[in-house]
């Protein structure tokens, strides 16, 4: 039995980290079929935002509720300045755009091995993160828990600002159909920057979220970035619910594997099972439902 | 004169010459003035040329981004650095047929799906049929699906991926990060000889000529055309009456035969094969070259590779942490504002040379051979009508 819980709860809390992951990539790539590869890289500014931001704060604590939005400042404006000055150029080329946003993605790397040295580095956890909750017998880690819940706290605010929202009712009138959008008077372009900044500095906050789990470097994004597409590819684009039941089933699958096999095979399964799974359903888990050809 | 330029317009004697003029600089020219080190060097570049060749095929002619190449290129190589080792091994004295860094990580026994690659002629075998094999399966399961675009990048992307993560994970049976290293000699011949260093080199161009023969001849047969449909509005071919799931497999069945034979070469003459070589980073890596060369051409994607190869090696010799930015510059100013690569500069300076008087469309009637590189019109598929064919 505890067996059972600590796997169950190794799962959900890999499927929390990769839904905060891929929160922000299905935001853009179910918005405008844009495949950004840099969105592991602004999860990686993310990170080096706590750990620039705990130089200057010092205490742990305080500097972690500092980083959080700070984090996700740095990683839309990264965003927007991606999109306005590379991205809206190719929407007609969502391939070609994947391999420019894959420039920017070594350029960023290069970028930070320059400033903050190859080496990792270290963000130390608050106090009151340290330790671990007694639950059904087992210790969970409260940095796990956090992060869960900060996953389930982002996944609530952007559901509410797509539908409660005008800007969400735009979001979602684009995805549904761009041109028909474009002729109510649904201003494509600033809707399209205001979704990269929000998928942009979701990938910020998922970079701050990781230096509680271990050191920051230069790659850390690139670990992250190609799990991260898999849960947007299985979960569907177009609608949040796909990303996190997708986020959540790969991190179940993941941990299962990862008990009764290695690490390395259970990659490898989870790969298979996804291409499995897309001989059923080849659109992903769930999708806006077209009329259109693909 | 008019002579002379009259052989030259005549495609299929166009394409002799070329293959000709190859050959000369890759047999006679290259080894009369090369060190041995630089020849190893070049032979390398060629090996990398050969994953390219078929990157062209499977993406410049078949819109299928692959981001996978390395899985395949990893396969080739690892089957071969197995039968080199076991070959090794089984001259040392007292190892019992052991390769020798089983018996430092290992249990000290070769696992059994190592040995089938004892022998030399199932390790040839396999090169050319397991990696084509893994490719059609994929390729089949995800086709048929019709998961397409950026799901299918997306797919090869995670494969390689996995495939790394596997290597990385199996220390004790593939040599784990180290990879597989120190042959000692080639189905039988000695690596350390020079004499055998340039043979190598020979194989390798006379394979990456071989490649180029048949991607050259896939371009411009029935099935090329189909290609080439399938990529710019694959829903019009099925409407054909064409199944487009199949012209895709055969297109990336090819692209991984031509990367395991590259890998497979790739590991006599430079002398290792690690993950490094194999995974997510250095399959992108593969497609920079393509890009540069011009995806959708028949000698672009070499060119270009052979370049960007060279340009690595002279580049990050001098400044480490330079080549990274280069490559990252190079991705973005080529695929955002040069797709067509230099080969569409190229095309677009030829015929301004021909026709001084500028005119749209007549100057394409001169045969249209398929291998010439994509004219304007060509160059406006990848583009345009490619993905603009989406309705929603």
């Amino acid at each position: 039995m505890d067996v059972l819980f600590s796997q169950l709860f190794a799962g959900l809390s890999l499927g929390s980290v990769l839904l905060l992951a891929a929160l922000g990539l299905a935001l853009t790539f179910g918005q405008m079929g844009v495949i950004n590869m840099a969105h592991g890289e602004f999860m990686m500014a993310g990170a080096y935002t706590a750990f620039v931001v705990q130089g200057v704060v010092g205490s742990a604590g305080v500097s972690l509720l500092v980083s959080l939005p700070l984090g996700f400042l740095v990683g839309g404006l990264l965003g927007l300045l991606l999109e306005a000055t590379l991205i809206h150029r190719m929407y007609k080329r969502p391939l070609d755009t994947l391999l420019v946003t894959w420039g920017v993605a070594l350029v960023l790397q290069q970028v930070a091995r320059d400033v903050f040295g190859a080496p990792n580095v270290d963000v130390r956890s608050p106090s009151w993160l340290s330790g671990a909750i007694d639950l059904f017998g087992i210790g969970i880690p409260k940095t796990r828990v956090f992060i869960l819940a900060l996953a389930v706290v982002a996944v609530v605010a952007l559901a509410v600002v797509l539908k409660a929202t005008p800007l969400g009712r735009r979001i979602r009138a684009v995805v549904q159909n761009r041109d028909l959008a474009e002729a109510s008077g649904v201003s494509t372009r600033a809707t399209d920057r205001l979704t990269f900044f929000i998928g942009s500095g979701l990938a910020g906050i998922a970079g701050v979220a990781l230096t509680l789990l271990g050191s920051v470097g230069p790659t850390l994004g690139t670990s992250y970035i190609v799990d991260a597409f898999l849960v947007v590819v299985a979960g569907g684009i177009g609608q949040i619910k796909g990303t996190v039941i997708a986020a959540f089933a790969l991190g179940l699958l993941q941990a299962t594997f990862e008990y009764s096999t290695t690490a390395s095979v259970a990659k490898v399964l989870v790969f298979v099972a996804i291409v499995a799974f897309l001989q059923v359903r080849p659109q992903g888990l769930v999708s806006v439902r077209t009329r259109s050809l693909a | 004169m008019s002579a002379l330029d009259s052989l030259y317009r005549s495609s299929r004697a166009r394409v002799i010459i070329g293959f000709a003029v190859a050959a000369v600089l890759l047999f006679g020219v290259a080894p009369a003035t090369m060190s041995t080190f630089r020849l190893g060097l070049l032979g390398k570049f060629l090996c990398l040329a050969m994953v390219a060749v078929g990157i062209g095929l499977a993406w410049g002619r078949g819109g299928m981004l692959t981001l996978g190449q390395g899985v395949f290129f990893g396969l080739g190589a690892y089957m071969m650095a197995m039968h080199l080792k076991l070959a090794d091994a089984a001259q040392v004295e007292g190892s019992g047929g052991v390769p020798d860094f089983m018996l430092l990580y290992g249990s000290g026994v070769v696992p059994g799906w190592w040995e089938p690659f004892r022998s030399p002629v199932v390790t040839v075998l396999a090169i050319l049929v397991v990696p084509a094999g893994v490719a059609a399966l994929l390729g089949f399961a995800v086709f048929t699906r019709r998961v397409r675009g950026a799901y299918f990048a997306i797919l090869s992307q995670a494969l390689a991926a996995a495939f790394a993560i596997l290597l990385i994970g199996q220390q004790a049976t593939t040599g784990g990060t180290n990879g597989l290293n120190g042959f000692r000699s080639f189905f039988g011949y000695d690596l350390a000889d020079p004499v055998n260093k340039r043979m190598l080199f020979f194989i390798a161009a006379g394979a990456l000529l071989v490649m180029v023969a048949i991607a050259r001849q896939l371009m411009v047969s029935r099935f090329g055309e189909l290609l080439v449909a399938t990529r710019d509005q694959e829903d019009r071919v099925r409407f054909l009456g064409y199944d487009p799931a199949k012209i895709k497999v055969v297109a990336y069945a090819v692209a991984a035969l031509m990367a395991s034979v590259g890998g497979a070469l790739f590991v006599p003459i430079v002398g290792i094969v690690s993950p490094a070589d194999v995974g997510v980073v250095p399959s992108i890596g593969f497609l920079i070259g393509v890009a540069i060369g011009g995806r959708a051409t028949l000698l672009g994607p070499v060119l270009g590779s052979i370049a960007v190869s060279w340009a690595q090696t002279s580049l990050s010799e001098q400044f480490p942490s330079g080549w990274i930015y280069a490559q990252g510059a190079l991705f973005i100013l080529v695929v955002a504002f040069l797709p067509g690569g230099l080969a569409e500069l190229f095309t677009r300076w030829r015929r301004s040379r021909r026709t001084p008087v500028p005119d749209d469309g007549t100057a394409t009637g001169d045969g249209g051979d398929p291998g010439d590189g994509p004219g304007p019109d060509e160059s406006a598929d990848i583009t345009g009508p490619a993905y603009s064919g989406r309705t929603s």
